[in-house]
């Protein structure tokens, strides 16, 4: 779906990113995971065409640059990492500018379709109750699942994350991944995540790459790439030992396994 | 939190209309010499058949003459419909820079955007840039290319001083920008004396003396660019959510934000040229209207209009009569009113400023 070839991108006198080559296939969460300064979130701004960059971006085999604004809205849509609010816009309000791209006429009024497709998503993102509340009284988790909402009716055929749940305690984490995981199995839809959280990026990724200063070290499934020594090769340090230290601190009566939230 | 609906319906829009124009016959009715209601209509009507029956059937009909009616017909009309279309001018760019930056106490006069717009035009009268054939023309073009350029320059400068654009900071440049760009044009003015009217007119704003051609051309100027305003309305509601979410949701960023740089700067530079600074007047009437029509400027927007129209209508009223016979200038007012409502915003931006 996304195929992307020799990506450059220099600020001034640094090389953020370094002629990376990937690409995202339908049906797959492609997670990048690197330390910070790696260039996870230069990588999506590049994606976006947010910043300038060389090589080559293909959106099912098209150049994004050819893309207009609304046209590549419709290919990809974006989850930010935070989301500073100004004026009380309800929740409802803000969902439904997801559907901005598929009619960004002067005079569209909304038909069926866009009523129906923001329904939808404020039903599965567990907002419908909450839709006529002002984003100004959201707690962090409801905005994100609002500005989930969002994009989910914009109704992308990819989905770029960044850093979607970093602020967020560990129940709005599960049920924003649960969410996407879900959203993903749908045929036509993938999804690349910049996260830095490692336990959740094997847990739902399907893929796994891994940036260090700007460039890919290992990218693939997520046994072959989170191994410990590219871990300690790019973190420097000892990322098995420590996990497993604070996980054997998880012995509760139960004996379940969490995966999420570290 | 009430939920709104997306657009205003026809009797909610007759509603505004009708208030509209209620306060434009009381602010016609009042003055130096009050003027009954019913007289003031029957000079109207007399005033518009006979209108009708010259140009329409080509009939040779009197106007009204006489001491009422020329004062009614001549001064006040004209000056209150002056007032009325700039109010509501100046109340649209308002809300479409709260908007477009995302920051709720944005206005023509708190970022300076208005004292360029009266730079442009005193360095125009100063320096004799006319064109020809067209007496004003010369003004209100260097107007609103001051207007345009002083909103440019604050962006830019916003930008490489605080990239996330906070409230605060845009409200400082333009404040540091308003005092520059005011003592050049006193430069100016001084200079020039003989042919610039005083500085009081720039900086406190007056529509005394104002004819049916300042109306028309204040007019023609709401069309074109309130028109082009109102029909971002869409996109209006996407910066006000956040730019890069805007981006992000398929809205072309830098042409939208240019267009309506443009037509706000068109509508300030328009109105500057013609009746002076009146400051805070797009900063009141949006942020009282938020409270009604909510923050969506599918609503907003055309509450805007009414609502800048009647504000300043009173603005006036209460600048004529309050030390009859002595008149004030209209910025006077606006100020007095306006300062109150910024600190208000002011606080409660800053006490909600946590999310």
């Amino acid at each position: 779906m996304l195929n992307v070839k020799d990506l450059s991108v220099r600020l001034g006198q640094k090389q953020i990113l370094d002629s990376l080559s990937f690409s995202v296939r339908e049906g797959h969460w492609l997670m990048v995971v690197g330390p910070n300064g790696a260039g996870k979130s230069t990588l999506i701004n590049a994606v976006t065409r947010n910043v300038a960059y060389t090589g080559t971006v293909l959106f099912e085999g098209e150049d994004i640059r050819r893309k207009k604004p609304a046209e590549l809205a419709r290919c990809m849509g974006v989850l930010a990492q935070t989301h500073e609010t100004a004026y009380s816009f309800s929740v409802e309000e803000v969902a439904r500018l997801g559907r901005y791209a598929h009619s960004p006429g002067f005079l569209s009024r909304g038909g069926e379709g866009d009523r129906a497709a923001v329904e939808d998503a404020l039903t599965v993102t567990g907002m419908w109750n909450r839709r006529n509340r002002s984003i100004l009284t959201l707690s962090g988790g409801e905005l994100q699942r609002t500005f989930l909402a969002q994009v989910f009716a914009q109704d992308p055929k990819l989905l770029l994350l960044d850093e979607p749940t970093n602020h967020l305690d560990p129940a709005y984490q599960k049920q924003v991944f649960d969410l996407i995981a879900d959203w993903v199995k749908k045929p036509g839809r993938a999804v690349l995540s910049v996260i830095h959280d490692l336990s959740l990026a094997r847990a739902y990724g399907t893929e796994v790459m891994l940036l260090d200063r700007g460039k890919i070290l290992a990218g693939g499934d997520a046994e072959e790439v989170l191994t410990p020594e590219n871990l300690e090769r790019v973190y420097g340090m000892n990322v098995y030992g420590w996990m497993r230290e604070m996980l054997s601190l998880w012995k509760d009566p139960e004996e379940t396994g969490t995966g999420d939230g570290v | 939190m009430k939920s709104h609906r997306e657009r205003f319906s026809a009797p909610e829009y007759l509603f505004f209309a009708a208030l509209t124009v209620a306060v434009l016959c009381l602010c016609v009715c009042i003055g130096s010499v009050n003027i009954p209601l019913g007289e003031t209509l029957s000079v109207f009507w007399d005033a518009l058949s006979s209108f009708v029956q010259k140009f329409l059937f080509h009939k040779p009909a009197d106007f009204p003459e006489g001491t009422v009616s020329s004062i009614l017909l001549t001064v006040r009309l004209p000056r209150v419909l002056c007032v009325a279309l700039s109010g509501a001018a100046l109340s649209l760019a308002g809300a479409a820079m709260q908007g477009l930056l995302k920051n709720p106490l944005a206005d023509g006069s708190t970022l300076g955007v208005s004292s360029g717009a009266a730079l442009g035009a005193v360095i125009a009268i100063a320096f004799g840039i006319t064109f020809p054939s067209l007496p004003f023309a010369g003004t209100m073009v260097m107007a609103v290319i001051f207007a345009f350029l002083s909103l440019l320059i604050l962006l830019a400068l916003a930008e490489k001083l605080d990239r996330s654009l906070s409230t605060g900071t845009i409200i400082l440049i333009g404040v540091i920008y308003s005092m520059f760009v005011s003592s050049l044009m006193s430069i100016v003015i001084t200079f020039a004396q003989d042919r610039v009217r005083h500085i009081t007119f720039w900086t406190m704003g007056s529509l005394q003396g104002r004819g049916y051609a300042d109306a028309a051309v204040l007019l023609g100027a709401l069309v074109l660019f309130g028109g082009i305003i109102l029909f971002h309305a869409r996109e209006l509601n996407a910066f006000a959510v956040g730019e890069e979410n805007a981006r992000h949701i398929g809205v072309n960023v830098r042409r939208v934000k240019l267009t309506l740089l443009i037509a706000v700067s068109g509508l300030i530079g328009i109105c500057v040229s013609i009746g002076g600074v009146i400051g805070f007047v797009g900063l009141v009437t949006p942020h009282m209207l938020r409270m009604l029509t909510g923050p969506n400027h599918r609503r907003l927007l055309p509450a805007s209009l009414f609502g800048g129209a009647c504000f300043l209508m009173l603005a006036d009223l209460v600048a004529r009569i309050l030390l009859n016979p002595r008149e004030l200038n209209i910025g006077i007012v606006t100020s007095l009113a306006g300062a109150v409502v910024f600190v208000f915003i002011f606080y409660r931006t800053r006490r909600g400023s946590g999310c």
